[in-house]
C-alpha cells in the first residue's frame, strides 16, 4: 500500500534559525502519527510546508507517491490533505456553513446554493458525530465547537490525510478525550492522521507511531509500545527532565496582593470573572491554572489596570488600588509581564534602553520635569542589560534586533528591577525554552473555571489529574 | 427592538417625497431627478471603496483614479472625436491606476494610506501638467428614454431620461451586491477582507483575489471619472472631481460596506444637494454660494462622526498579508 | 557600528536617488512635449540657486514650506497623516491678515507676535476638529482633514468676499495689513525664514529631549505599548494635531505678514500640499524638512522663469514633485517590509 505522505530531507530556514533540518517522515492510511516536540522544535513549520503555507528550501513532499510542488496549498487540498490549524482558520463573522464551503462552493448559474450547502453541513456533522448548528456564527461559538468546525472543514473535502496542529492546546481534558475518540474513529475509516503535540499523555493514548523533533532536527521515530512517557520526554528535551524546579520554600509574610469579590466583563461584555477573591502573600508564588477562556486573562487585566473592574477590590500591601490605568497600577506596586509583549511590552524600533524605561520615562531620574535625561536612561540600560544578561551588543540597539527570549528578558528586567511588592506574569514562559509546569513553580495553585476559583491547592499536595478535572469543570473533592 | 437609522431615513424620505409631490409634483420630480446625477459618481466611487476594502485594501486614491480617468476620457474622446472610445479609454485608465495601487499595496506592501495619497497627488500632477485649453468633445452621452419603465406614473419621470453610464452604473451596483453576497467570488472576497489566512488555507489565493478586485475597482473608478467628463459635465477642469472620491469613502462607511447601503447613502447625499439647489433657485433661502459648496464636505464629516465606531470595517483592512505568518 | 552607518547612508541615499529618478522621468516628459529638458533644468537651477538674489527668493519661497512640512511631519511622528496643512494654513493666513489690519497703532514688537499668534490659533482650531474626531470618534484624520481643507477654503472665500472684504474694491480680498504687522527683511532675507528655522530646531529638540516628544514618538510607533506605558493616546493625538495645525497656521501667517500683505483666496495655493512632499522627503525629520523645503521652494520659485525661457509648463514641477513623492515613499515601505515595525504605519481601518 502506498504511503499517504512521504516527506524526504525537508529543510527550511527563517533568517538565522534553521527551523527544519533534513526531516523525513511518512504516514500510512489509517495510521495515527504523533509529531512530538517542544515549542519551537519545528513541528508547525514542517506541517505548514506539507500543506503549502511555507515554502521549504529543499527536500521533497510526496502525496500518495506523487510529488507536490512547494507552496501549493490548493494542490495539497486537491490531493486530500486537510489541516486543522492551531489558530483556527475560520472567518469569525461568517456562519459555520459559509466557512465550510469557502474555496469549494456548490453553485448553480454562478450563484452559491446556500440551502444545499446547509443541508450538506448538517449531513456531514451527523455522519461524523460532530453536532453543530450550520447557521451559527463562528465568533459566537465556544472554542471546542469552533474546533469541530475546523475538523468538519477538513472532512468535507474527503481528506485522506488529516493534519492537526496542537489541537488540544485550547481544550479541556474532557473535550480532549472526545477529540481523541473522533480521531480514532476517523483512523478506523482509513484516514491517515498526523497529529502535532507536546503532550505526552495524548501521544501515549492515541499514536501508532511517534516522530520526535528537537531544535529543527529529527531525533527519533518510535511508538508508545516501545517507549515510556519519560523516555519520550527525554527525547523531546534532550536531557533528563526535571519535573521540579529547584527553589526554596516560600516564606510568606502577610498579604502582598489581595483580590476581593472581583467581577470583570470580557470584550464581548459577558461576565468573565465572577466574584473572585484571592490572596498572594509576600514571598509566595500563586499559580493560576485554567483552560483558555475561563477568565484568567480578564482577571490579570483587571488587576493590572488594562480592563475595568465591574465590582470588587484589589489591595496591594493592604492599600486599595482603585480602577486605574496600567501605569498607575504599576506605580501602586504591581509589576506586570504582559502576555502579548510585542503589542504591550515593547516598542520594537526603540532602543533597549528606551524600552527599559518605557513606563517610567517621565519619572526621576530619567526625566527632570519636562526634559529627559538621556544619560540616566543609557546608564540604566547598560546596567540592566548586564544584570539580566540580555544578549545584545549594546543597550542602544533596537529591541527588534533581540531574539524572543531576550525580548522577554527585557520586559522582565524592566518590571522586576524596581522591586515592586507584586509581580503578575501572564504566560511568562510562552515562546521561551523552559519546560516548566505550573505545579513545579508555584507554592499554591488556584484553579479557574467559568470565571470562578473552583479550588486552591498547596502545590506539594496537588494531584495533576484532579487539577485537570477541575479545570474541565467537574466537582473537586477539596477546596 | 433594534433601531436602524437606514430604515428611518428611507421611510421618512418616502413620506417627505409623498408630501412634496402632493404639493408640487413637477418641482418635486425634477428635484429627485437631479439628485441622481449628483448621487451617481459618489455611488460608483463608493463601489470602488467597497470592492477594495471588502478584500482588505484601503483605497484612499479613488479621487485620483477618477481625476485621471476623467482626464483621459475627456481628452482622448475630444482628440478621437468619439466619446465611446473616450469612455473605453477612461475605464482602461482606471484599470491601470488600480494595477498601480495593487502593486504598491499588495506586492510592495506599502502603507495603504500613503499609497492612496500618492496616487491622488500624482493624478493631480499629471493632469495639471498635461492639461490644455480649447478641447471639446463632440457631445455628451445622450439621455435614454426608458421604454415601459419611463411610463410608470410618479417614478417614471424620475428614473427615465438619464444617460447610458447612469444606467450602466446602477446595473453594476445591483450586480455587485449579488456578486458580493451570492457568489463564490463574493464569499471569497469577504473572507480575504476579514481573515485572509482562512481563505488562504482553503486554497483561495489572497494575492490574486486582491489584485483582481483592486483592478476591477480601478475600472469602476474609471467609469465614475468618465461619467463626470462625458455624461454629466462634458468638460474637464483641473481638480474637477472636487473631493468626490473622499466623500465616497464616507458614503461607503455609512453604507456599511454594502453596495446597496452605499447606494442609498449616495442618493441621500445627492438629494440633499438637489434640494439645496432648488431652494436657492426658488430663493426660499439666501445662502452664500460658498456655504452651498461646503455642504457635501460638512455632511461627510458629520456622517463619519455619527457612523464611525458603530460600524465594523472588514477586519483585515489595511494589513498586508504575510503568508508565512499564518 | 557598521549597521548604524549603513542606516544613515540609506536614509540619505533614498531621498537623493528618488530626486534623481524623478528628474529623469520628468526630463522624458519635457522632451515628449518638444522642449529641451537639459535647458529647462539648467534654467530652473540657475534661477533658484545660481545667484544671491535668486537664492534669497528661493529661501522666501521655502519659508512657508518649512513650516507646512513641519506641520505634516510632527503628525507623522505621532502616526497621523495630516493632509490638512492646506486648510490650517489658509485659516492662519486669513486670521493673521485680520489681526494685521484690524489692530491699529500697535508697536511692531507686539503687533507681529500677535498676528502670528492669531495665525497659530486659527490654524490649530481647524486641526483640532480633526484631532477631536480622531480621538473620540475614531474618524480617520485623512478624510476629515481633506474635507476640512475644502470647508476652510470655501469659508475663507466667503469671509474675504463679505465681512472682511476691502471696502470699495471689486476684488475678493481683505484690506492691507498695517505696516506695524509687516515682518521685515534682514540682510536682504525675510525674517520669516529665520522664524521657520527656529521652529524646526524647537521641534527637533522637542522630539529628542522632552517627555512630550517621547510620548508622541511612542504612540506613533506602537500605540498599544504607549497606552500600556501610561501615555494617553487621545491626548497625544489631540496635542500633535494642535501642534501641527498651529505650525501650519504660522506658515500662513508668515506668508501673509512678510510676502502678500493681505489675504486673497488665490494666494497660498498649494503651500500646504507641498508640505506633504516636504515632510515625506525629509522622512518626518524636523531638521530634514529645511533642505527639502529649500529644494521644493527653489523649484516653485523658478518655475515661471523656466516656462519663459525654456517653454516648459510650470506644472512640470507638480509632476516632478509627485514623482519624488512616489519614489521616496516606496522605499519607506521596503523598509517596512524587512523590519515590520519600522517606518510609518497609518492604515488601520476607519474606526480605531
Amino acid at each position: 500500500m502506498t504511503n499517504l505522505l512521504d516527506v524526504e530531507r525537508l529543510s527550511k530556514r527563517f533568517g538565522s534559525v534553521l527551523a527544519n533540518q533534513e526531516i523525513s517522515l511518512s504516514v500510512k492510511p489509517g495510521e495515527i502519527v504523533a509529531l512530538l516536540g517542544e515549542n519551537g522544535a519545528g513541528k508547525s513549520t514542517l506541517v505548514k510546508a506539507v500543506i503549502g503555507l511555507v515554502k521549504p528550501d529543499s527536500g521533497t513532499i510526496r502525496v500518495k507517491g506523487k510529488e507536490l510542488p512547494y507552496g501549493d496549498t490548493a494542490g495539497a487540498i486537491a490531493r486530500g490533505i486537510g489541516m486543522v490549524h492551531q489558530h483556527f482558520q475560520l472567518v469569525p463573522v461568517m456562519s459555520v456553513t459559509e466557512n465550510l464551503i469557502l474555496g469549494d462552493e456548490p453553485t448553480k448559474f454562478g450563484l452559491i446554493q446556500m440551502q444545499k450547502a446547509r443541508r450538506e453541513t448538517a449531513e456531514l456533522s451527523k455522519r461524523y458525530g460532530l453536532a453543530i448548528d450550520p447557521d451559527a456564527i463562528i465568533e459566537d461559538l465556544p472554542v471546542g465547537m469552533a474546533q469541530r468546525v475546523e475538523i468538519l472543514k477538513a472532512l468535507r473535502r474527503d481528506v485522506s490525510l488529516l493534519i492537526l496542529d496542537e489541537p488540544t492546546a485550547v481544550l479541556t481534558p474532557q473535550e480532549t478525550d472526545e477529540l481523541l475518540e473522533v480521531l480514532r474513529n476517523l483512523a478506523s475509516k482509513g484516514v491517515g492522521i498526523l497529529f502535532i503535540t507536546h503532550k505526552l499523555r495524548e501521544v501515549m493514548a492515541i499514536a501508532d507511531r511517534v516522530v520526535v523533533l528537537r531544535n529543527g532536527k529529527l531525533v527519533g521515530v518510535t511508538s508508545p509500545k516501545e517507549s515510556s512517557e519519560s523516555q519520550l520526554a527525554q527525547m523531546m528535551v534532550g536531557r533528563e527532565v526535571v519535573l521540579h524546579v529547584e527553589k526554596g520554600p516560600g516564606n510568606p509574610t502577610g498579604a502582598a496582593l489581595e483580590v476581593r469579590e472581583l467581577e470583570v466583563l470580557d470584550d464581548r461584555r459577558l461576565e468573565a470573572v465572577r466574584g473572585i477573591s484571592l490572596q498572594v502573600n509576600a514571598g509566595e508564588i500563586l499559580g493560576i491554572a485554567g483552560v483558555e477562556g475561563n477568565g484568567q486573562r480578564e482577571l490579570v487585566e483587571a488587576i493590572c489596570g488594562m480592563r475595568n473592574r465591574r465590582k470588587g477590590k484589589v489591595l496591594v500591601a493592604g492599600k486599595e488600588v482603585p480602577n486605574l490605568k496600567p501605569h498607575e497600577v504599576h506605580a501602586a506596586g504591581v509589576a506586570h509581564i504582559p502576555e502579548d509583549r510585542e503589542r504591550h511590552g515593547l516598542v520594537a524600533t526603540y532602543s533597549i534602553s528606551d524600552n527599559l524605561v518605557l513606563n517610567r520615562f517621565d519619572q526621576e531620574p530619567y526625566a527632570k520635569g519636562w526634559i529627559r535625561d538621556l544619560d540616566a536612561v543609557a546608564r540604566n540600560g547598560d546596567e540592566l542589560v548586564r544584570r539580566y544578561d540580555i544578549r545584545t551588543p549594546n543597550a542602544s540597539a533596537p529591541a527588534s534586533s533581540l531574539s524572543g527570549g531576550n525580548k522577554q528578558k527585557t520586559v522582565v528586567a524592566r518590571e522586576l528591577s524596581q522591586n515592586l511588592p507584586v509581580v503578575v506574569a501572564s504566560q511568562p514562559t510562552r515562546g521561551v525554552d523552559v519546560g516548566s509546569e505550573i505545579l513545579s513553580l508555584s507554592d499554591r495553585v488556584a484553579v479557574l473555571y467559568g470565571g470562578k476559583i473552583v479550588a486552591t491547592f498547596d502545590s506539594k499536595l496537588a494531584n495533576r489529574d484532579e487539577i485537570g478535572r477541575l479545570m474541565a469543570g467537574s466537582e473537586g473533592s477539596r477546596s | 427592538m433594534k433601531f436602524r437609522l437606514s430604515y428611518f431615513v428611507i421611510i421618512s424620505s418616502i413620506l417627505l417625497f409623498a408630501y412634496f409631490y402632493s404639493q408640487n409634483s413637477i418641482v418635486t420630480s425634477s428635484v429627485v431627478f437631479t439628485a441622481i446625477p449628483f448621487a451617481l459618481p459618489l455611488a460608483l466611487a463608493a463601489m470602488v471603496g467597497v470592492m477594495c476594502e471588502r478584500t482588505g485594501i484601503v483605497n484612499i486614491g479613488i479621487e485620483g483614479t477618477m481625476l485621471v480617468s476623467a482626464f483621459t476620457a475627456f481628452f482622448l474622446g475630444a482628440i478621437l472625436k468619439n466619446i465611446t472610445a473616450g469612455l473605453f479609454i477612461g475605464i482602461m485608465t482606471g484599470v491601470l491606476v488600480g494595477l498601480l495601487l495593487s502593486v504598491m499595496t499588495i506586492t510592495w506592501k506599502m502603507d495603504q494610506i500613503i499609497a492612496g495619497v500618492i496616487i491622488n497627488i500624482m493624478a493631480a500632477g499629471i493632469t495639471s501638467f498635461l492639461y490644455r485649453q480649447n478641447f471639446r468633445i463632440p457631445s455628451t452621452f445622450a439621455p435614454i428614454d426608458l421604454p415601459i419603465l419611463g411610463d410608470i406614473p410618479v417614478v417614471g419621470p424620475i428614473i427615465s431620461d438619464h444617460g447610458p453610464i447612469t444606467y450602466l452604473g446602477i446595473i453594476f451596483i445591483f450586480g455587485l451586491w449579488v456578486a458580493l453576497y451570492k457568489t463564490p467570488w463574493g464569499l471569497r472576497s469577504r473572507s480575504v477582507g476579514e481573515h485572509p489566512s482562512s481563505a488562504d488555507t482553503a486554497g483561495v489565493s489572497v494575492v490574486r483575489l486582491r489584485y483582481l478586485n483592486v483592478t476591477i475597482a480601478g475600472a469602476v473608478g474609471g467609469l465614475a471619472g468618465s461619467y463626470l467628463a462625458l455624461e454629466a459635465v462634458g468638460i474637464f477642469e483641473r481638480g474637477f472631481t472636487a473631493g468626490k472620491g473622499f466623500t465616497a469613502l464616507a458614503i461607503m462607511i455609512f453604507g456599511r460596506w454594502n453596495p446597496l447601503g452605499a447606494f442609498a447613502a449616495a442618493l441621500f447625499f445627492g438629494l440633499s444637494q438637489a434640494v439645496t439647489n432648488q431652494l436657492m433657485i426658488d430663493e426660499v433661502v439666501q445662502i452664500p454660494q460658498q456655504f452651498v459648496t461646503m455642504l457635501p464636505y460638512i455632511l461627510t464629516i458629520l456622517i463619519l462622526a455619527i457612523s464611525a465606531g458603530k460600524v465594523r470595517p472588514p477586519a483585515a483592512e489595511g494589513i498586508p498579508y504575510e503568508k508565512e505568518k499564518v | 557600528m557598521a549597521i548604524m552607518q549603513r542606516v544613515k547612508l540609506q536614509s540619505l541615499s533614498i531621498p537623493l536617488l528618488s530626486l534623481l529618478i524623478a528628474f529623469v522621468v520628468g526630463s522624458i516628459l519635457i522632451a515628449m512635449q518638444g522642449s529641451n529638458p537639459l535647458l529647462a533644468y539648467q534654467v530652473l537651477f540657475t534661477k533658484a540657486f545660481g545667484s544671491v538674489e535668486g537664492f534669497a527668493t528661493t529661501l522666501a519661497k521655502a519659508t512657508p514650506l518649512i513650516l507646512s512640512g513641519l506641520a505634516v511631519a510632527i503628525c507623522l511622528r505621532a502616526g497621523l497623516f495630516n493632509i490638512g496643512a492646506q486648510g490650517q494654513l489658509i485659516s492662519g493666513a486669513l486670521a493673521s491678515a485680520w489681526a494685521g489690519y484690524s489692530f491699529v497703532g500697535l508697536p511692531f514688537l507686539i503687533h507681529i507676535p500677535l498676528a502670528l499668534l492669531f495665525g497659530a490659533f486659527f490654524g490649530s482650531l481647524v486641526a483640532l476638529v480633526a484631532g477631536l474626531l480622531k480621538a473620540y470618534r475614531g474618524v480617520h484624520e485623512v478624510i476629515t482633514t481633506i474635507m476640512l481643507n475644502s470647508i476652510v477654503i470655501a469659508l475663507a472665500d466667503y469671509l474675504a468676499s463679505t465681512p472682511f472684504k476691502e471696502p470699495d474694491q471689486p476684488i475678493t480680498r481683505t484690506p492691507k495689513i498695517e505696516e506695524s504687522a509687516r515682518i521685515p527683511d534682514i540682510f536682504g532675507l525675510p525674517l520669516g525664514f529665520f522664524i521657520a528655522i527656529a521652529i524646526s530646531l524647537a521641534f527637533w529638540w522637542l522630539m529628542r529631549k522632552t517627555t512630550t516628544g517621547f510620548r508622541i514618538e511612542t504612540i506613533g510607533r506602537n500605540r498599544s505599548a504607549g497606552w500600556y506605558a501610561g501615555i494617553s493616546v487621545k491626548r497625544v493625538i489631540i496635542s500633535s494635531m494642535l501642534l501641527g495645525g498651529a505650525t501650519a497656521g504660522v506658515a500662513g501667517a508668515v506668508e501673509t505678514l512678510s510676502i502678500t500683505g493681505r489675504f486673497e483666496p488665490a494666494f497660498n495655493a498649494g503651500l500646504g500640499f507641498d508640505g506633504i512632499t516636504v515632510a515625506l522627503l525629509a522622512r518626518a525629520n524636523p531638521l530634514g524638512v529645511i533642505p527639502a523645503a529649500i529644494l521644493i521652494g527653489g523649484m516653485r520659485g523658478a518655475a515661471s522663469t523656466m516656462q519663459f525661457r525654456a517653454g516648459v509648463a510650470p506644472e512640470i514641477v507638480d509632476l516632478v514633485l509627485a514623482l519624488i513623492l512616489f519614489f521616496v515613499t516606496a522605499p519607506i515601505l521596503l523598509r517596512l517590509l524587512k523590519r515590520k515595525e519600522e517606518g510609518i504605519s497609518l492604515s488601520s481601518g476607519w474606526s480605531n
